[in-house]
């Protein structure tokens, strides 16, 4: 067991770091020059050859690289260019809010996907084949396009929570920390948690039903196979009622299968936070690496899909060990 | 003569699918309360249908022609689905026929054990527990505590089995179906099960419906036996009647072709052409019966 | 849903006969595959379905909205943009864009990915593991911010938008072909093949892939769905081609910056986007169904 870890731990910092060179590279090969950018008209080469080197962008590729990766290694990703501030210091400025809006839009789909697999088990076979039906169609829709058709139903034809930002301005800001949402609540200021949430609602819908479709027909055929079982029988003529056996003895043997399908399907929710950020103009993470990528800013996008790849790799890791722990025969094995 | 516990009347079952072929022709077999029944037969000869006829459990590919299945007088084929469970979760349970499948492999040994004892019997977490680690004990699991908290993974096959039959005794029922559960046993441990059985239905005066295809098994544990073949009763009664003095040819040529640890110098024999002639024989008369008044 | 096939009529003919039959008798391919037609016919007649220039401007007649609201102007029955261009004219030559990009980098991205789903399922050994570390790096990447930054880096343009997209998506072709390949491999017609004397890529070409052909085809309707969408975002995001060329993911762009008043240029092309990406998920569906028993020998 031990030893499967440490090589997934392995297997996935060599990922990483490969993840880093692709990315180090494609930026290099870019036409486009971002000092180019920054420059004021009418500066003198010298300024100009200082501001490259400033940013590190005068030796060769293998050497920015090294001097990137021991810099990384010590916890300095760089300045960004186009910000003109600390990369460490804006990613961490900026990712509480996507991972309030990622975690929230997970607890909707399972909820959500959870509720429709268990009331479509439930049902009878034409119900619960409309059901189905009904759930692929849906599972075709991408968070792009759910986002957009969000902000024509409830922004536009039934104005319910705003479009854009993350809280209204007016409302007063002063938080210790960037979790918006977690720290309204846990202080107790609940007029401040439902703007917050407010403007929450849109984007964790767009991002969450995508998934909520899968999970719940993952999870729904996981449930069918569970319900055939032996066991299930025998509870059924212990005089279990139909709600028992699916939630006591079927949910319990099909949500191993169902997280291993869908744990690879959150890495996607949270790909689709750059898009459906830059949508509802949500200041996170995703939002700013649009920005970062038009502007060409070096530093702030190797910074940004190292931590997007660093998050990929963790989920997974943490799905696989989750199935592991759910599953007693392999814990025990 | 006090009401038997469960009467099977003339239980006539057809498929639903290949066109009507006959899956029972008026099957009859009566268990008085506290009585050990074998069923008995060869594969496909109809016991377990039977079985799931008096669980309520009949597939939807099998459609009833005709006949009754009354436990303490009540049809179990027409009761409506609270009625049944009623009945079910109380009165009748099942020690099924593979100890590797019939546990849920997610749920601790208490919980699968505990299950109507909680739900039927109202007993609190601490005594359905005092009264599981009875029920192990009952059933000569050596470590009952252990077992409590384990998975059934964790278990052997023969102490898989032992569990479910005494998860099939917790609830006191007064009927127990037993769907063969030694086959998926070895020899070995056959013998302990079937004591086991017989020790726990005597303690709690259950009745019980032994299904099985092995006349030896019924031999060691049943009081009466009723004998399938096709789905039609060859031959019903008691133990001793039908293995010594058997009425029927089938039932005569069976115990010839069954090994006999009481008579291991008597050769096997197989079943004679002239025996099959004759059941089927009889069985067409059934059928024809049925096609004129069904 | 297909119908097991004899031989009756003679070989080749007789099983495109059979195809034919399956496919047509599975309704997702008849009503993805409609509207998939539907729309290609749309992108090849545009000229004529239009009634007005997708560039032509009119200030005038800006932001006007779709037939029936107040204030609609007969002429534009999905009303105008903020510079009077006719919306239905844009989305009809939009639907150009969209197509080209999806037949196309869809078509490269299952080339890049058989290819190497092929290798990598078949020779197994080094070969699959570089391949599969390269998958996995790949996928360690929010899709999204790779096309970005890819079109970035190759320039805007229709050939960057589809270049991108075949080099982000072709990792799911690969997973597949790989499993597919890997599990046909195994199977005794390749082991004849190998005894025979074949040479490998023969073996590749000749006998597993035909096996693997179905997977792949349904896959390929599948990535057409997502390439549209991933075209859409690029536009959205102002990356695809010129903003005068009309394109969904342009007119949406638009639409939500004026969504309070001009709420229909964001709605027409969503509801476009919606209904073509339905169709190919449709269609890749119903083709898995219908063509896996035919073609399998």
């Amino acid at each position: 067991m031990i030893t499967a870890v440490l090589n997934r731990l392995v297997a996935s910092a060599a990922t990483l770091l490969g993840v880093a060179v692709v990315v180090f590279v494609l930026l290099r090969i870019v036409p486009g020059d971002p000092i180019a950018m920054m420059i004021a008209p009418g500066a003198s080469p010298e300024d100009v050859a200082a501001l490259r080197a400033r940013y590190g962008l005068d030796t060769s590729i293998p050497e920015q690289f090294w001097i990137w990766l021991q810099g990384v290694l010590s916890g300095d990703f760089g300045t960004s260019i186009s910000l003109r501030l600390d990369v460490l210091g804006l990613l961490a400025s900026r990712l509480p809010a996507t991972l309030e809006l990622a975690i929230a839009a997970l607890v909707v789909a399972v909820v959500l996907g959870g509720a429709i697999a268990v009331v479509g088990t439930l049902m009878g076979r034409r119900t619960g084949g409309a059901l189905d039906a009904a759930n692929g169609l849906l599972l075709a829709v991408p968070d792009f396009v759910w986002a957009l058709a969000l902000v024509l139903l409830l922004g536009v034809a039934w104005p319910l929570f705003p479009l854009t930002g993350r809280i209204d301005p007016s409302v007063a800001t002063d938080f210790h920390t960037r979790f918006y949402l977690l720290e309204s609540l846990a202080t107790g200021r609940l007029a401040v948690a439902r703007d917050v949430a407010a403007h929450m609602v849109m984007p964790t819908l767009a991002l969450a039903l995508p998934l909520a479709a899968v999970i719940a027909r993952v999870l729904k055929e996981a449930l069918g196979e569970a319900m055939l079982q032996d066991y299930v029988l025998l509870a059924r003529i212990k005089g279990m009622s139909e709600t028992r056996l699916v939630m006591q003895e079927a949910l319990r043997n099909a949500v191993g299968p169902t997280l291993a399908l869908t744990g690879v399907q959150f890495t996607f929710l949270l790909g689709g936070t750059v898009i459906v950020e830059r949508i509802f103009a949500y200041p996170g993470i995703g939002n700013m690496a649009i920005d970062a990528v038009i502007n060409r800013d070096l530093p702030l996008i190797q910074g940004l899909v190292l931590l997007f790849g660093l998050m990929f790799i963790l989920i997974n890791l943490a799905v696989d060990l989750a199935v592991a722990a759910l599953n007693p025969r392999l814990r025990h094995g | 003569m006090t009401a038997p516990l469960l009467s099977v009347e003339t239980l006539t079952a057809v498929s639903g699918r290949d066109g009507g072929r006959p899956i029972l022709r008026g099957a009859s077999l009566t268990v008085a309360r506290g009585e050990v029944h074998g069923l008995v037969g060869e594969s496909g000869a109809g016991k377990s249908t039977v079985a799931k006829a008096v669980l309520g459990m009949l597939p939807a590919t099998v459609r009833v022609a005709g006949g009754r299945v009354l436990f303490e007088g009540r049809d179990m084929l027409t009761l409506d689905r609270p009625a049944l469970r009623a009945i079910l979760g109380t009165d009748i349970s099942l020690i099924p026929q593979d100890p590797q499948t019939a546990l849920n492999p997610a749920r601790r040994i208490e919980a699968q054990l505990t299950d109507g004892l909680r739900l039927r019997r109202g007993l609190s977490a601490r005594a359905a527990r005092a009264r599981a680690l009875e029920l192990l004990d009952e059933v000569s699991i050596r470590d009952p505590a252990r077992v409590l908290a384990a998975y059934p993974h964790e278990l052997s096959g023969g102490m898989r089995q032992r569990v479910l039959i005494a998860a099939a005794f917790a609830i006191e029922p007064k009927l127990v179906i037993a769907d063969e559960p030694t086959t998926a046993l070895d020899v070995t441990v056959q013998k302990q099960i079937l004591r086991l059985i017989r020790g726990m239905q005597e303690r709690h005066g259950t009745g019980v419906v032994f299904v099985t295809h092995d006349l030896g098994v019924v031999a060691q544990i049943c009081d009466r036996v009723t004998l399938l073949y096709m789905g039609k009763v060859v031959e019903e009664g008691t133990t001793a009647d039908m293995l010594e003095r058997p009425r029927h040819a089938y039932t005569r040529a069976l115990l010839a072709a069954s090994p006999r640890y009481d008579r291991p110098d008597a050769g096997l024999q197989p079943v004679p052409a002239a025996v099959f002639d004759e059941l089927r024989r009889e069985i067409a008369v059934f059928d024809a019966r049925e096609a004129r008044h069904g | 849903m297909a119908e097991t096939f004899v031989d009756e009529d003679g070989g080749a003919a007789g099983r495109r006969r059979a195809l034919a039959r399956a496919l047509l008798a599975e309704p997702k391919v008849v009503v993805g595959g409609g509207f998939v037609l539907f729309l290609v016919a749309v992108a090849l007649f545009a000229p004529w379905i239009a009634p007005h220039d997708p560039l032509e401007q009119d200030l005038m007649l800006a932001t006007l909205p779709p037939a029936g609201f107040a204030g609609a102007e007969p002429g534009y029955p999905l009303g105008t943009d903020g510079l009077g261009r006719d919306v239905l004219s844009r989305l009809v030559y939009g639907t150009r864009i969209a197509l080209t990009v999806a037949f196309v980098a869809a078509t490269l991205a299952a080339l890049f990915g058989t290819v190497l789903g092929l290798l990598a399922g078949y020779l197994g050994g080094k070969v699959d593991t570089v391949i599969g570390r390269l998958v996995d790096i790949w996928m360690a990447f929010p899709p999204v911010l790779l096309s970005i930054l890819l079109v970035a880096i190759l320039g805007s343009g229709l050939h960057s938008v589809i270049i991108a997209i075949a080099v982000i998506d072709w990792t799911r072709f690969c997973r597949v072909v790989r499993a597919e390949t890997m599990a046909q491999a195994r199977m005794d017609y390749v082991t004849a093949a190998v005894t025979i004397g074949f040479p490998r890529p023969a073996i590749l070409v000749r006998e597993i892939l035909p096996n693997v052909a179905p997977v792949i085809i349904a896959l390929v309707s599948l990535e057409m769905g997502i390439a549209i969408i991933v075209e859409a975002i690029l536009s959205f995001v102002g990356l695809s081609v010129s903003s005068d060329t009309p394109t969904w993911g342009g007119m949406i762009a638009e639409g939500r910056q004026i969504v309070h008043h001009g709420w229909w240029v964001l709605a027409a092309p969503l509801a476009a986007l919606f209904a073509a990406v339905l169709a190919f998920n449709q269609l890749g569906g119903g083709l898995r169904r219908a063509l896996d028993p035919v073609m399998r020998r």
